[in-house]
This record gives structure tokens, C-alpha cells and sequence, in this order.
């Protein structure tokens, strides 16, 4: 053999594991099997059980905590108070507000007040019941509306955020012959209802330091936070990550953390935590519901002119995420419109209903379902069909979004928008009962049905804005062959570990790859799984360090052979390209590890002006969906028949995953739209379980057509892949909640709709199944 | 006749529980006294079907059988599956799950699991409405069922394949 | 802990243990269990005792249905017995998850008594009648006496429901559910009706409107002079409006999570007019 041979270079490589693969999720035997560890799961050596007093009261002094009775029960080894947290009483993601247990004052219902430890979870059950609270209730604070000039419930006041955004000529509606249309839309709560709920394990290491295995979405900031609280220095509290049951922004707070490390290190036992579906309920922050007024003007041909917005966002009792949750829907609550000019106020108050917070979509998903039934009735208005209307005004790439921000990425908004209605549509009629409204119970017969249809668009930010500019550290290390990459990036479900084989594969050609466990041990913070940015910033941080690796051992191989790097290659494990045909493996020139670390950063953006006008974001995404649903008017019962979608996706890494990303995140998109919504009524929450939080069964789901992925790879982006977790969330529920509409002839202008919205709703206007056929 | 001592046939082992208290539910039993965690906690009251497992046959909630009364019952698990299939180490039902990208997070799986080894038991070729309401009892957050339906036609095609040349499901 | 192979056992282990709970399918009483609401230090479980499980034809020409209450609502839709109460099939299908339904049984659904009681307006519109056994003997109450509240009961220490009785009825069957979601879901509303060809009769009762399964007593008594009992004729518009305005003012609903009054009380009209335009198709099928 002599010189390169290109037809070697170039030959077949074995069937493996490389970008834009299915590839199989290296977790996925062990989740068939029953053996994957979930945080529920964990066990350990004279572990004790965990278990919290929570707050019957919305609002309410404490007088006094007498934990006497429950430290006396036999089993019981801890009961702990606000008394007992040696380090910050308080802890909260975006500031500290929220104490680790109650003070003088619990906020909203299932605040936790005193933490137990004891040696079986009825042991624990019967000392919770044991501990006396005497709370003297006081009024709360439930209406967001009243918030604002209500006495302060916390010191830091009743309003978290308020953004006053204003876009271009001010004066732009002034014209006498605009068309407007105006409309006040309401988003209920919603829950993120992962199906693991809330557990871990701390394990005290004998020196004053304590060790949690927890599932979570961002190991890091849970890191600091458990460590202010126990007053202890970061490098002492170790987190490592447990399985995760799903996540969808509930596990992006502090649940039981600190209240499981405060136990271990009383008792110096393991203990375990593991919530009960309904603290759950209590235990994690919801999506925040919404009230928001709307007027859109546009020229009568249908050019948008301006859209003026007051969005109110009920954050509880807690500020949780609430601060960028707000800024989220304000930027983008024109949608993925060209809309010269905008006046829109966001504001988030703070209240004595549950804690709201992070979840899948975050503060895009409320402004969407507003923006959507307002082109929807704009284009009524206007007399256009809808899909026209919107394509008419489609931002693209170049143009300038209303906060001022240019798009200087991809954004193919008319690509998704035609895909999707173009679509033919494989939908059946409702022939058989199941199929129907009402399903299993067989209320429905086929003349009582309506069926609608509607188009709508989602527009999102993707990774964290206004000059949050975290970063992803990723270690990638070569040794006898064996890569070894750490990164603390969780995996929550969405394939990350999947990913990182994919992207190790792609850069070293080879299979031999090992992820470490995610911990704060071992590597700095990968940010927050969440925000559709973990590909882009934790994948970007693993490329990167691979290709350093690749780079190193290169150099390597030219130095010892005395060649080129350009003319090296890798291949099936093997460098390739030597002259003399030698092809020596990466076993055998990694005998000397070769080790790379990078701390991966996005391009930079700035926090936004008085008038919400900046660069505030690092890149976007848009989506649509088109929804057909059989709707029971007379009993106001619907059944979503089929969605169909197309998304802006960048580049697809691994189609069965993305697959897996929008049929999900669109089951949560018709959840919201139907059915989902955390019932609270004088600040308690009415329904914290699975019989009465309902969410899609296999037969509430309808199949998801998937029209097109429109694949413009975004600049910057690692291999030009955009985040996509969240986009199918965000537009499914404005078009199931149009197909309503379409099928009804009603404004509905709240989701989830009930039936008594339909049902109830003055027959005016409305369509009946006879006019209808 | 009383139990003390429950006794159980687990993915046909004999296991003994001796120190169960009286209130503690089969899945109580099953992950925290016989290290046998595949089956999940997630509702506690049946309406999330994670924690599914056979008993006697049926399909059930683990959750919401008191572990006391199944005494001398025979019971099968996720960690059961595999061993009932032949030649593979996976049963047909999970390889299908694995091929389809049924597992996200991976927590109703082998409830599910448990519920789509049941249908296809019972019938071969189900069509798309029997198989939702086989699979209704089966909440999951991630996938919105999609990629698991597409898991189970494919099982039902690989078990219909091993049936055709005699092989045992 | 007793686990009762006959009736006799059973009955023998709740009068030794009067504070004993009593486990059939377990899918009402282990929530409570598990919530840590329902203390529990002794138990009969009666779900392994084969003479309480199944169906037995009774009467001279078979005329009553004596249904095991040990039949799990799984059971209840198998075809045999489906056809004899297509109403109670109907009604066991929708019962929470194909899992809850492989352990929840009739006599436990009685038991619970819960206004939300998938099977329990059947059992009130076929008039169905309760039997209790205990180590005194048999005692046998009508429905409406066995239910007497809100997850109350008509049970005294030491009784046992073993069985259901009700009559094979020559007519057609209905069983309507109003919930939110496709399957698994806590009725807001559920109609039972059931026609009686024969004795020219209609009965109707309303489940999760009222604290117990409720009787339409007046709606049953204007259909029973007005329809034609030989399936001829359809009702009119104004009859099946009449019908079902009845139906509806028969319900007591409440507002809770689940639904409103308001909403209640219309579902519950839509619903009863729709079971009697399926129950009464006319000869042509054609509605209208």
C-alpha cells in the first residue's frame, strides 16, 4: 500500500451511530426491563423515610409548632422546623423569597412547615398527623387582579415583573382606516404532570457534608441553593442525578432538596423522600394562568399595524421563574408576525395560589393561545382566510421582531405554515362510538357531532435570554479507545444520552463511549434541561470537547508518522491516511489518555430596555399546528381527531427522537386545550390527583401528522439543530382550541375549554349539528 | 386461613415476606421488601397504571392490592417479561418499545409493558381502538402515545411471525 | 387478615372480627389504604371465593338474573351476560382502566355506594335487588334501600353482599356516561334507561346527580302512556323533549371540580333524550 488511497477513506463504514441516525437510547434496555434506577427507586442501607407537613391553609399565621407528640412516637428520628436550617432560611431559583419551611407565615396551600424523618413511610404518615400547628388563617390574596394595590403578602413586594414593551410608531393605530379586533382570553393552570414524582436520597458523609441523588433539572443551581440553606460551602453538598420521571419545568425548583439533606444531616441516616401523587401537586410549581386583553389592528388589506396587550400572570405565592416566564410571553406575545409597531404590558403578581412557575413552553404558551384566536378573529373581521392572514404577515429571517430584536438566524414561518395546511388530511369519520365524543361513554351518536378544523402558529425563543448567558462545561476524554464524556446535563427523557453517542460517534467514529453520571462532582454546571437548549448548549459543549480530542489525536499520530494532519482521518475506531496503509487503532494511541474540557457559551444577549426593546434572545423557533376535532355541542364534549404539524427543527439529529418530541410535547398542547387545568378555589387546589387532573389517555390522543421539518440549519448552532422540545406545546393548543371554535360557532376564549363552555353557552351563534351538515 | 407469612410466586420464585405491616399494597411489597423496583409509584390509586403487573394472570394495579391478600398468588412483573420469551434476551414487547422509541423517560414503561404483553395475549391482531383502550389505563407524559402504538403493531407483527413458524410467544 | 374461601368463612371472620375491613377488588378501599385514611389492622378479603363470582339464570322461564357479587366489572362485559343486561355491560366498561376493571367488582361498586357509581343507575333502573348474608341469614333489600347516602350504606356489622338480582328484560338497554376525558374518568353525569317490553314500562335513573342513584319517576310515567312498546313509531320531538325535561328536573346536582349544577342538569336532559331516541329507533331507523 502506499499513498492515501481515497477509496479507502471514502469506504463504507459499518452501520453506527452518527448525527441524523435513529439512534437507540443507551438507557432504553434497562428502562424495557424494569432495571433503571428512577429517584423513586433508590435504596440504601438503614435508610430512613423522608416525609413533609404541608400547609392546610391558603393563607395563614403560625402561632406555634408543637413537634412534642411526633418526636415521641417510636420510629420517629427527626422532626425539623424553620428553627432547624443552620444556613439561608430561604432559597428560590431566581431569588432566595421562598422559605425552606415556614416561618410565621404560610403563603398558599401546601407550604411545607416541618419535615420528619422516621424509620417507615407510615411511621411517617402517623407523626405528621402527630405534629401540632396552631395557624390563626388570615385572608388571602387569590385575585390577580387586586394584587397589585393589595397590602404586600412578602416583603418583596405583590409585583415580580412588569415589563412595559414598547415597539415602533406609537401613534401607528391613529389612522381611521384600520380594522381592529379585541378580545380577553384566559389560560387556566396547568400541571406538569411527570409521571415520577418528586424523590431522592441523602446520604450524610460523616464529615458534615451530605450527598443527594435527586431528580432534577439543573443539578448545579439545586447545588447552591441546598448549600446556602445548610450553611454549608458548594464543594460539601454533592448532587448527583437520579433517574428522572419526566420533568417539563417542575423539577427546575428546589422541591425536597434541602429538606432531605437538612434530615440526613440531623439524623446522620440515609433518608428518602418519594411524594405522593397528590403533594406532588403541592410540592412543584404549575404553569401560570393567565388573563389577557388583546386589540390588533390591521390595514384592510390585512397588513398587521399594531398589537396592543395587557398580560396579567398569576406567580403565586413564590417567585419561582416568574420573572423571565413574563418576559417569555411579552416578547413574544405578537407571535411570529411582522408587527411594526406594538404597546404590550406584562405583568406577574404575586398572590396566595399555588407557586407558579417553569413549564414546557414558558409564558409562550399563554400569548400564543391569545394570538392565535385573535388572527383568527382578525381574519374574520377582515373576511380572509386565516392561514392567508397569517402567511401575509409571516416574520422571516431578517426581519425585525417587536422587541426590536433582528432575526438573523433561520425562521421559516412560511415554510411550516403551508406545510402544515397543505397536508392532506387522513381523518376517518366518527364511526365508531370510542372514536367519538364522550368515547367509552357512549354519549354521542354521529348526527350529534361537529366537525372543525384550524390552523395556528407558535413562535419561541430558544435557550435563556436578556443576558442570562449560562454556559455547558462537557470533559471529553480518550483512553485505550474508550471514550469517556461528563457533562452534567440532565436527561429528563429527551434523549440526551442518546445524543451525546450520536455526536461522539459523529466527531470520533467510534462506539466506544461511556457517559458518566451527571453530578457536581465531576464537572461544572450544564445549565438547565430546559429552555429547548440543552442540544445547542450541552451537545454544542460535547462536540466541541470531542473535537479537541480529535484534534489532539491527530497531532498525535501526524507527529509520531511524521505526516500531515490534513491527511488523517478517522474511521471505525482506526486513523486512516498513513502512507505506509498503516491504520493504527485509537486504542492503541490513546495508551496516553487524551483529555479535552470546554466550557460551551452561546453568542451573547442583553437584558432588554424600559421598553422591553433589546437583543435579549440568542435564537428562535416557530411551529404549527392544524387541528381537526369532532365536537358534541349539545354536551359540549370534544374529541381531537388528528393534528398535523410542521416545525422549524434546524437540522434533525436523531428522527425517531425528534418524533417522540412532538408527539409528546402536542399531547400536552391538546391536555391544555381539553381537559388539563389545576382546579383552585379559595386558594386550595380542588383536584391534586390523577382521577380528577385529568390528562390524555392513548384514547383522548389523536394521531399527529407530521407535514414537514424544515431543515435550515441556524448558524451557530452544533451541526445547525434547533431546540424542539417545546414549539409542539406551544401551537397545538391554539389550534385545537380554533377547531373548536370552527366547529362551534363560540368565542370560547379560555382553555382548558370545558364543557360547560360549549354546552352552557347562549345558543346564540352557536352551530348546531344540523346547520352544520 | 390467616397469613402471617405471605408467600408469593414471583416471576416463578417462591419468595416469603415476613415483616410486612398490615396495610402495605403489593407494590409496596414488590419494590421495597423484594428489590423488585420495575413496577412504579406514580398515583397510588390506579389511575396511572404504572405500577400494572399480573396476579393470578389478571392485569392489575399492584398499587391497589393489599399485599396480605394475595397471599399464595402467583405473580408476574416487568422483570418477569423477558424470561417468558424464548431465544432473546428482551421479550417481543420490549424489543418492539426500543424499536418504535416507545421509552422517553422510561417511568410507564413497564406498566405498559405489562398491559400490551396482556392484549396481545388475548388477540393477536388488534386493531387501532382496541389497542387504545388496552393501553387507556396507561398514562404517559412524554411520548403522547405515538411511538407506543406504533410499538405494539409492531409486536403484534413479530408475535403473529413467531406464531406462523410454531415458535412459543 | 382472613382470606375467605366461601361465604360461610366469610361470614364467620366478620362476625369473630366486627372492625374488620372487608376487601373484595380492593380498587376503592386501597386508595384510602394508601393515603393512610383508612387505618387498617384487620381485613376479610372475600375476593377469592368462587360461589361469589358469576351469573345464574333463576325463575321458571329464567326469567332473574342472580349476579354474584364477586363479578368483576370485567366479567360484566363478557357477551353472555351482556345480552341478558346490556345496561350493566355498558356501564362496567366504563369503570376507570382495563386494570381497575379486572379487580372491581359489583359488590364492591355497591359497597362504596359512591353517588359516581358506574353500575349503581342500572341497578336502580332495573330495580335490582341486594343480597346480604351474614351469620343471622339472608337479607335482601331493594336498591333504593340499600343505598341511603353518600358512600352510605344500608350494611350492618357483620354483612355481606354476596349477590345481585335482576330481571331479564325483554326491550333494549342504555347507559350513557358524561365525563371529560375518552376513558377512565369519574362520571360528571350517567343515565341508565331500560325498556320493558312486556310490562310497556320505561325506567330511568341518574347517577352522580344526586347523593344516590335517583328515579325519573314522572318522566318514566309520561314515556310508559305515550311510546309504542312495538318499536313502530318513534317518539316525537315534543315527547323526547317532554322525556327528557323530566329526567333532568328529577336530578339534584351539585357544583364540585367535576362540574357544575347547571352543567349537570343539562347533560343529564341531552343524554336522557338521546337513550330514548336509541331505545325507541322506530321500524325505519330513522330519527326524524
Amino acid at each position: 500500500m502506499s499513498m492515501v488511497d481515497t477509496a479507502t477513506v471514502q469506504r463504507t463504514e459499518t452501520p453506527t451511530t452518527r448525527i441524523g441516525d435513529s439512534a437507540a437510547r443507551p438507557d432504553g434496555i434497562p428502562k424495557v426491563t424494569g432495571d433503571f434506577v428512577f429517584s423513586s427507586d433508590l435504596w440504601h442501607d438503614q435508610m430512613l423515610w423522608g416525609g413533609t407537613l404541608r400547609s392546610p391553609h391558603a393563607s395563614a399565621r403560625i402561632r406555634q409548632i408543637n413537634i412534642g407528640p411526633a418526636l415521641a412516637l417510636p420510629g420517629v428520628h427527626a422532626v425539623l422546623t424553620h428553627e432547624d436550617i443552620p444556613g439561608s432560611p430561604d432559597f428560590g431559583l431566581d431569588r432566595p423569597d421562598q422559605p425552606v419551611l415556614a416561618r410565621d407565615i404560610v403563603r398558599y396551600e401546601g407550604e411545607p412547615v416541618v419535615v420528619i424523618a422516621a424509620d417507615h413511610p407510615d411511621t411517617v404518615r402517623r407523626a405528621l398527623a402527630a405534629v401540632e400547628v396552631d395557624y390563626e388563617p388570615t385572608k388571602p390574596l387569590l385575585d390577580p387582579t387586586l394584587a397589585e394595590d393589595a397590602p404586600p403578602i412578602h416583603p418583596d413586594g405583590n409585583v415580580i415583573r412588569r415589563i412595559h414593551l414598547r415597539h415602533g410608531d406609537q401613534e401607528a393605530a391613529s389612522r381611521s382606516d384600520l380594522v381592529s379586533v379585541e378580545g380577553t382570553y384566559e389560560v387556566g393552570m396547568q400541571d406538569q404532570a411527570f409521571m415520577g414524582p418528586e424523590s431522592g436520597l441523602a446520604i450524610p458523609d460523616g464529615e458534615g457534608g451530605v450527598d443527594l441523588a435527586v431528580a432534577t433539572q439543573w443539578l448545579h443551581t439545586d447545588r447552591d441553593q441546598v448549600a446556602a440553606c445548610l450553611g454549608l460551602p458548594a464543594e460539601r453538598v454533592r448532587l448527583t442525578l437520579a433517574g428522572v420521571g419526566g420533568a417539563f419545568g417542575a423539577r427546575e425548583d428546589i422541591s425536597l432538596h434541602i429538606h432531605l439533606c437538612l434530615l440526613a444531616l440531623h439524623t446522620g441516616r440515609p433518608v428518602k423522600m418519594c411524594y405522593s401523587r397528590d403533594e406532588s401537586f403541592y410540592g412543584h410549581v404549575h404553569r401560570h394562568p393567565a388573563r389577557m386583553w388583546y386589540r390588533h389592528y390591521a390595514t384592510s388589506t390585512g397588513d398587521l399595524v399594531r398589537v396592543e396587550a395587557r398580560l396579567l400572570f398569576d406567580g403565586g405565592a413564590y417567585a419561582s421563574s416568574s420573572h423571565h416566564v413574563i418576559a417569555n410571553a411579552t416578547c413574544f406575545a405578537a407571535g411570529p408576525y411582522r408587527v411594526p409597531s406594538a404597546d404590550i404590558e406584562g405583568v406577574v403578581v404575586r398572590t396566595d395560589n399555588p407557586p407558579c412557575g417553569a413549564m414546557r413552553g414558558f409564558g409562550a404558551v399563554q400569548s400564543c393561545f391569545a394570538h392565535e384566536a385573535q388572527m383568527d378573529r382578525l381574519a374574520a373581521a377582515l373576511k380572509m382566510d386565516p392561514v392567508a392572514l397569517r402567511r401575509q404577515n409571516a416574520l422571516a429571517s431578517g426581519d425585525v421582531i417587536i422587541t426590536g430584536q433582528r432575526i438573523t438566524g433561520t425562521l421559516p414561518v412560511v415554510e411550516v405554515l403551508d406545510a402544515c395546511a397543505a397536508h392532506p388530511s387522513a381523518a376517518g369519520g366518527p364511526n365508531e362510538p370510542m372514536s367519538r365524543p364522550g368515547g367509552a361513554g357512549r354519549t354521542a351518536d354521529v348526527e350529534h357531532i361537529v366537525r372543525g378544523e384550524a390552523v395556528a402558529l407558535g413562535f419561541k425563543n430558544l435557550m435563556f435570554s436578556e443576558g442570562f448567558d449560562d454556559s455547558s462545561e462537557a470533559r471529553c476524554v480518550m483512553h485505550s479507545g474508550l471514550v469517556t464524556v461528563t457533562t452534567a446535563c440532565a436527561e429528563v427523557g429527551q434523549g440526551f444520552v442518546t445524543l451525546v453517542r450520536q455526536i461522539v460517534g459523529e466527531v470520533l467514529r467510534t462506539e466506544e463511549v461511556v457517559l458518566e453520571p451527571a453530578s457536581t462532582n465531576s464537572i461544572g454546571s450544564a445549565g438547565s434541561t430546559s429552555a429547548s437548549r440543552q442540544t445547542w448548549m450541552s451537545g454544542g459543549a460535547v462536540q466541541l470537547a470531542c473535537e479537541a480530542v480529535r484534534r489532539d489525536l491527530l497531532a498525535r499520530v501526524a507527529d509520531q508518522y511524521g505526516v500531515l494532519v490534513d491527511d488523517l482521518a478517522l474511521l471505525d475506531g482506526r486513523v486512516v491516511g498513513l502512507p505506509n496503509g498503516e491504520e493504527p487503532t485509537l486504542a492503541s494511541l490513546t495508551v496516553e489518555p487524551i483529555e479535552a474540557t470546554i466550557v460551551h457559551q452561546h453568542a451573547p444577549t442583553l437584558p432588554l430596555d424600559d421598553c422591553g426593546q433589546g437583543d435579549a434572545h440568542v435564537s428562535f423557533a416557530v411551529s404549527a399546528h392544524r387541528a381537526i376535532v369532532d365536537v358534541d355541542p349539545d354536551l359540549g364534549l370534544v374529541k381531537v381527531v388528528e393534528l398535523t404539524t410542521a416545525q422549524d427543527v434546524g437540522r434533525i439529529l436523531n428522527p425517531l427522537q425528534a418524533l417522540g418530541q412532538l408527539e409528546g410535547g402536542a399531547a400536552q398542547g391538546v391536555g391544555l386545550a381539553v381537559m388539563e387545568e389545576v382546579k383552585v378555589v379559595d386558594g386550595l387546589i380542588r383536584n391534586p390527583s390523577f382521577t380528577d387532573y385529568l390528562i390524555p389517555t392513548a384514547l383522548d390522543m389523536p394521531p399527529l401528522e407530521v407535514a414537514a421539518l424544515i431543515e435550515q440549519p441556524e448558524p451557530g448552532a452544533p451541526f445547525g439543530a434547533k431546540g424542539i422540545g417545546e414549539a409542539p406545546t406551544i401551537s397545538s393548543t391554539p389550534a385545537v382550541a380554533g377547531a373548536i371554535r370552527a366547529a362551534t360557532g363560540l368565542d370560547l376564549p379560555r382553555v382548558p375549554v370545558r364543557p360547560d363552555d360549549i354546552a352552557l353557552a347562549s345558543r346564540e351563534g352557536r352551530v348546531s349539528p344540523e346547520e352544520a351538515r | 386461613m390467616t397469613a402471617d407469612v405471605l408467600s408469593l410466586t414471583i416471576n416463578g420464585q417462591r419468595r416469603e415476606v415476613v415483616d410486612a405491616l398490615p396495610g402495605e399494597s403489593l407494590l409496596f411489597v414488590l419494590r421495597e421488601r423484594l428489590d423488585l423496583a420495575g413496577s412504579k409509584n406514580a398515583c397510588e390509586e390506579g389511575e396511572c397504571g404504572s405500577c400494572t403487573v399480573r396476579v393470578d394472570d389478571e392485569l392489575v394495579c399492584s398499587c391497589l392490592v393489599l399485599a396480605a391478600a394475595a397471599d399464595g398468588c402467583s405473580v408476574t412483573t416487568v422483570e418477569g417479561l423477558a424470561d417468558a420469551s424464548e431465544g432473546s434476551r428482551l421479550a417481543d414487547v420490549q424489543q418492539a418499545f426500543l424499536d418504535a422509541g416507545a421509552v422517553q423517560c422510561g417511568f410507564c414503561t413497564p406498566g405498559l409493558l405489562m398491559a400490551v404483553d396482556a392484549l396481545l395475549e388475548d388477540e393477536d391482531d388488534p386493531d387501532d381502538l382496541m389497542v387504545r383502550e388496552a393501553v387507556s389505563g396507561n398514562l404517559c407524559r412524554c411520548t403522547g402515545y405515538g411511538r407506543i402504538l406504533e410499538a405494539i403493531n409492531l409486536a403484534a407483527a413479530s408475535r403473529r411471525a413467531a406464531g406462523e413458524q410454531g415458535v412459543t410467544p | 387478615m382472613t382470606i375467605a374461601t366461601s361465604i360461610d368463612d366469610a361470614c364467620a371472620a366478620m362476625k369473630a372480627k366486627p372492625d374488620a375491613l372487608v376487601l373484595a377488588g380492593g380498587t376503592d378501599l386501597m386508595v384510602e389504604v394508601n393515603r393512610g385514611i383508612r387505618p387498617i389492622n384487620d381485613v376479610v378479603a372475600v375476593g377469592r371465593i368462587p360461589e361469589m363470582r358469576g351469573w345464574s339464570r333463576e325463575g321458571a322461564r329464567g326469567e332473574v338474573l342472580r349476579i354474584g357479587a364477586g363479578t368483576t366489572c370485567a366479567d360484566l362485559t363478557e357477551p353472555t351476560i351482556a345480552s341478558l343486561v346490556p345496561a350493566l355491560a355498558q356501564a362496567a366498561r366504563t369503570v376507570g382502566s382495563p386494570q381497575i376493571r379486572n379487580s372491581a367488582t359489583l359488590g364492591g361498586n355497591l359497597a362504596t355506594a359512591s353517588p359516581a357509581g358506574d353500575t349503581l343507575p342500572v341497578l336502580a333502573a332495573l330495580e335490582a335487588e341486594i343480597e346480604l348474608r351474614s351469620v343471622e341469614g339472608i337479607r335482601r333489600l331493594p336498591l333504593d334501600e340499600f343505598v341511603v347516602g353518600v358512600k352510605d350504606n344500608a350494611l350492618v356489622p357483620g354483612e355481606l353482599i354476596v349477590a345481585v338480582r335482576v330481571p331479564v328484560l325483554d326491550g333494549p338497554q342504555e347507559f350513557l356516561k358524561v365525563g371529560t376525558r375518552n376513558a377512565m374518568v369519574i362520571a360528571v353525569a350517567s343515565l341508565a334507561l331500560v325498556v320493558d317490553r312486556f310490562g310497556k314500562t320505561v325506567r330511568v335513573a341518574l347517577g352522580s346527580v344526586a347523593p344516590i342513584p335517583v328515579r325519573a319517576i314522572e318522566a318514566e310515567v309520561l314515556v310508559a302512556e305515550r311510546l309504542d312498546f312495538d318499536g313502530e313509531v318513534p317518539p316525537d320531538s315534543d315527547l323526547v323533549d317532554q322525556f327528557a325535561g323530566l329526567v333532568a328536573d328529577a336530578a339534584r346536582p351539585i357544583d364540585d371540580h367535576r362540574g357544575t349544577a347547571a352543567y349537570r342538569r343539562h347533560a343529564v336532559m341531552v343524554i336522557a333524550g338521546r337513550a330514548l331516541r336509541r331505545a325507541f329507533p322506530g321500524s325505519s331507523k330513522v330519527v326524524e
